[in-house]
């Protein structure tokens, strides 16, 4: 099949599921962040549950079935049929080692999560709505992924310079 | 009831994550895939892809999930979820963090939340850990 409807239903399945767990809802990613909730039982703890349920199908099928197929392209092991099933090579990260550039990034990321209860996956998902808050928000976060895209141009052509 | 759905949507969502990586190789990490559609890297002349990028047509089924879903619900405004939750000088400033961390860092809750956790991956076990505090912090001392 090709990768491109597999990208697509894979796009609407995602996009299902935060809907149905209440994930695309700021109440309820503000309901968990907010400790406060933890004084007077308010607290909301729906956003463990969704990260429980994705990582318990994510954990186990990537470590059955992909693990061991990324392994078998270093290692000449022939025997289990190498790469995914749609094209020649996974597409994983040649970073391993955490750094400050991640840290700092995912501290700020965190603050404007935490502020709007809003993320990237909610924020696309949440178009259909139509509402004018989320259209605003939506801007702002193209804004700054593209602010982050150019620093890091700057930088890197600093770099090597 | 709504823990069950909880674990029931989150299990979809692993299932539609692990699905792209297993079938395509990729990580299904919304912020990486929106930047790469919006923001393509010059690529060298290896790149045999033709047409629209794949981040497009996963965004495609992305929103379209949202928009089958507020047809669905139709006119019951009551069950619409509420995205001012702040004030609109705090919303974007929210924006503006969301994408400019997202990108700085590497990834958001689902890049690094789900598909990097699910890989154990080292750098996601650590950017999920800070995300998930400062977005604490910010929500204790803003809500």
């Amino acid at each position: 099949m090709n990768n491109k409807w597999i990208a697509s239903l894979s796009g609407l399945l995602f996009g299902a599921g935060l809907l149905l767990s209440g994930m695309a809802e700021p109440t309820k990613v503000i309901g968990f962040l907010d400790l406060k909730g933890l004084l007077d039982g308010s607290w909301d703890p729906s956003l463990m549950f969704v990260m429980a349920g994705a990582l318990s199908v994510y954990i186990s099928v990537f470590h059955l079935y992909v693990k061991p197929r990324v392994k078998s392209r270093t290692s000449a092991n022939s025997a289990i049929s190498s790469g995914p099933v749609c094209d020649s090579q996974y597409h994983l990260p040649e970073v391993k080692k955490p750094d400050g550039q991640l840290i700092f990034g995912a501290g700020i990321f965190g603050l404007g999560w935490g502020i709007a209860g809003i993320c990237p996956g909610p924020a696309l998902v949440n178009l259909g709505s139509l509402d004018i808050s989320l259209g605003l928000f939506m801007l702002a976060m193209i804004t700054g992924l593209y602010i982050g895209k150019l620093s890091q141009n700057y930088l890197g052509s600093q770099a090597q310079a | 009831m709504s823990l069950l759905m909880s674990f029931l949507g989150g299990s979809l969502i692993g299932l539609a994550a692990i699905g792209l990586m297993f079938f395509n190789g990729r990580i299904a990490g919304i912020s990486g895939i929106l930047s790469s559609a919006l923001l393509p890297k010059e690529r060298a002349g290896s790149d045999k892809e033709t047409g629209l990028a794949w981040q497009w047509f996963f965004l495609f089924g992305l929103v379209s999930a949202g928009f089958v879903y507020a047809l669905l619900s139709g006119s019951s405004s009551h069950n619409q979820p509420q995205f001012n939750q702040v004030s609109t000088p705090l919303l974007i400033i929210g924006g503006l963090l969301v994408g400019l961390g997202s990108n700085i860092g590497s990834g958001c809750t689902s890049g690094h939340g789900i598909c990097g956790i699910g890989r154990l991956s080292l750098r996601s076990v650590i950017a999920t850990g800070v995300f998930m505090l400062t977005g604490m912090l910010a929500a204790v001392l803003i809500h």
